[in-house]
């Protein structure tokens, strides 16, 4: 194990120096397209102090309205958020925001009687950027709440100082095992998904249905090892038999060098864990390389999910993936969802927006439960942890031990519903998962 | 390890090489002539891709955008080198870089307003949708396609720089752009249609690569890193250097990956120490 880990270390250590050049360009460059920070300041107070003069507040929008007479929080309450805006998460980052905005405006875009206003950063994909927009919205635009976080390693970095700042935080998709376990905190919570719930229940399931010959393959970061060693965990408690692993680089566009080693194990299927464009690179070149026609896939939902199933096209027909929530989920909560998010942003809902969508549902709640009274944070912490709800992906409910939902995972299969690619419902785990939360 | 699969992993070598120098080869050429170091060069293999796109989607004409991309990426190069880069002339490597990393800027952000952040992918022509049976797998025909087309373009190149009278003025400008001038030649006219053409090549190559890896944002900046690579390692300012530095830098990279994918990334970057170590010029730079 210490070994792995030196090794893991120093693999790490030679690729941060090979790439200083590439990413000291890459890192400007993601830096400047960086959405300038949204919402013009108002001159609302912040929420624990009462009206100041504002005499440094810029160029007022709105005027102060009705100091507060009695020592109870008004003025607009501030959501801070850290999601990918730019480049590669971009589209994740769009999604969830839309999805947050979907529902804050279905309640008027207020919750217990306050209005709400979102200050949103970009996490540039790289934690020391997102440790400085966390000071950012801490320090200087004093956010109530705080959510977001599309990468895993942006969430645990963020972890501690939002724990030391005690700000009552929402992940909304980072799925490191870590944020709900060791690293849990009372004031964080997860609105989407540990990677042990997204994989794990795929083990049993790909020995009984698909194969018990499977080999894995897994982006080479955090998450792609988590993903795959959650799985095989079960897949061999089911009797399934792991051929060999292959771990590509993350993130990487070209998979041809790795395609006829797979090919060359003899997998009657693989478990294969991609996101984002190196999904739809994996997915089309595994078709490409003809080994599509006799190796089933099996994955967690990402490889195959709406954000990326257009550009797959037909080369994802037939994966089978296991995720919280699908397009063709049949229940009154996500038909009128995706009706909704497609006629506001014209476009497919996916497994992202539902995310954002119960994230701001979680904090609407949460805060009408309290009046809008942020300033009893256990109160308000307690409040959280309460929320309960039917969401689109079905029930909705924390578990209290770890902050993290206890969800029904689907088991899906890519298909062409009228002329459409559409990941189809074909199963779901018996129980709502919890995650094991060690 | 079989044949095949050492011949499979050659010809995944040689197609990611030959994608690397049609963006290598303007790159060298332009900073060895003009004196420019243009960090907008993978926006234009990026627009060129993006475009082709568009054009598929219009005229489901894989070939038509194919053609088309790269004269209208093209012309835009020869724009921006007349009204943007021109008045910076003589001013130094840094206002360019600010410039053309400016450049990029927009460009990403035009890319991410009118294309969407999600990721995008081309069909490859009917003609090129199959594959070939290759040992344990199949060989994408596509990718056999980028192969001839990279193999082509570069020869014509080399021919056209070897061989014509214009390829001879390049070369002196490579040499002494203002000497060039003082005989009398346009050298302002060539410079454009340099920077053009180069811009040109990057998009005909994102127009081959879009159906091989797929288009998203910030394919740009991954794609010109690498491309600066070869131009480090084959040598400023010259074809050749740009052509056998990127069939290194390719082959390396990929062999890398497939034998050791714990070090995968790592094969590019020791060649390119290796290179600046004992030949700070490169494979065929000229000596300063």
């Amino acid at each position: 194990m210490s070994d792995q880990n030196t090794l893991m270390d120093r693999r790490r250590f030679l690729k941060g120096i090979a790439t200083v050049a590439g990413t000291a360009a890459v890192g400007a460059l993601i830096e400047a397209c960086a959405p300038a920070a949204t919402s013009a300041p108002t001159t609302a107070p912040a929420a624990n102090t009462i009206a100041p003069a504002a005499t440094s507040a810029p160029a007022a929008t709105a005027a102060p309205t009705a100091a507060p007479t009695v020592l109870k929080q008004t003025g607009n309450v501030k959501i801070g958020l850290i999601l990918g805006y730019s480049s590669v998460y971009a589209a994740l980052g769009e999604s969830i925001t839309n999805a947050m905005q979907l529902y804050f405006d279905s309640v008027g875009g207020s919750a217990g009687g306050r209005k709400i206003d979102l200050v949103k950063e970009d996490e540039e994909n790289n934690p020391q950027v997102a440790l400085r927009k966390l000071s950012k919205l801490l320090d200087q635009d004093k956010v109530d709440i705080f959510s977001g976080v599309i990468s895993s390693a942006v969430a645990l970095a963020l972890r501690d100082p939002l724990h030391e700042a005690k700000i009552p935080s929402l992940v909304s998709n980072a799925g490191a095992n870590d944020v709900t376990r060791k690293a849990k905190s009372p004031y964080i919570f997860r609105t989407s998904f540990s990677n042990w719930q997204v994989s794990a229940p795929m083990g049993p399931y790909a020995a009984d249905k698909v194969s018990k010959k499977i080999v894995v393959v897994a982006a080479d970061y955090a998450a792609g090892h988590e993903d795959a060693n959650s799985f095989m965990e079960t897949f061999k408690k089911a009797g399934g038999t792991v051929l060999g692993e292959v771990y590509p680089p993350f993130p990487n566009t070209d998979y041809s060098p790795y395609l006829p080693k797979i090919k060359d194990l003899k997998p009657e299927a693989i478990f294969a864990f991609f996101s984002g464009s190196d999904a739809v690179n994996f997915i089309k070149q595994f078709s490409d390389f003809g080994l599509a026609k006799d190796i089933k896939i099996t994955c967690p939902g990402f490889l195959v999910e709406q954000d990326v199933l257009p550009a797959q096209g037909k080369a994802a027909l037939g994966a089978i993936s296991v995720l919280h929530w699908a397009y063709g989920l049949d229940n009154a909560e996500n038909k009128k969802f995706i009706a909704d998010f497609k006629a506001k942003y014209n476009k497919d809902a996916d497994v992202f927006a539902v995310q954002g969508f119960d994230t701001a549902r979680v904090i609407v709640e949460a805060m009408n439960a309290v009046q809008g009274d942020l300033s009893n944070k256990q109160k308000f912490l307690d409040a959280i942890k309460a929320v309960k709800f039917n969401s689109p992906r079905g029930a909705f409910v924390f578990d209290p031990a770890t902050q993290n939902p206890i969800q029904t995972m689907y088991f899906r299969e890519v298909r062409e519903v009228d002329g459409k690619l559409q990941n189809v419902v074909i199963g779901k785990t018996d129980q709502p998962v919890a995650d094991p939360g060690a | 390890m079989s044949l095949d699969f050492l011949l499979i992993q050659f010809l995944n070598g040689l197609q990611s090489a030959l994608l690397l120098f049609l963006l290598a080869a303007g790159l060298s050429i332009i900073f060895g002539m003009m004196d420019v170091m243009n960090l907008a060069h993978g926006s234009f293999y990026m627009l060129g891709a993006y475009i082709g796109l568009s054009l598929v989607r219009a005229f489901g004409n894989f070939w038509l955008a194919l053609l088309i991309a790269p004269l209208v990426v093209g012309a835009l190069g020869f724009i921006v080198e007349r009204v943007l880069l021109r008045p910076l002339k003589g001013r130094g490597h840094l206002d360019q870089v600010l410039l053309t990393f400016g450049l990029a800027l927009v460009a990403l952000d035009f890319t991410h307003a009118t294309w969407g952040a999600n990721i995008l992918s081309l069909q490859p022509p009917p003609e090129l949708a199959g594959s070939l049976p290759l040992g344990p797998v199949q060989y994408p025909l596509m990718r056999l396609f980028v192969i001839v087309m990279g193999l082509l373009l570069a020869a014509v190149l080399g021919l056209i720089v070897s061989r014509t009278r214009i390829g001879a003025i390049v070369r002196a400008g490579v040499a002494d752009a203002q000497m060039v001038g003082g005989l009398g030649i346009n050298i302002s006219l060539i410079f454009s249609i340099v920077f053009a053409v180069g811009a040109a090549l990057a998009a005909f190559g994102g127009v081959i690569a879009a159906p091989v890896v797929g288009l998203k944002l910030g394919m740009d900046a991954e794609t010109l890193i690498a491309a600066l690579i070869v131009v480090v390692v084959g040598g400023l300012g010259t074809l050749r250097g740009a052509f056998w530095g990127s069939l290194l830098i390719g082959e390396a990279d990929n062999f890398g990956r497939a034998l050791l994918p714990d070090y995968a990334l790592l094969s590019v970057y020791v060649i390119m120490a290796a290179i600046l170590l004992l030949r700070p010029t490169g494979l065929f730079g000229k000596k300063t």
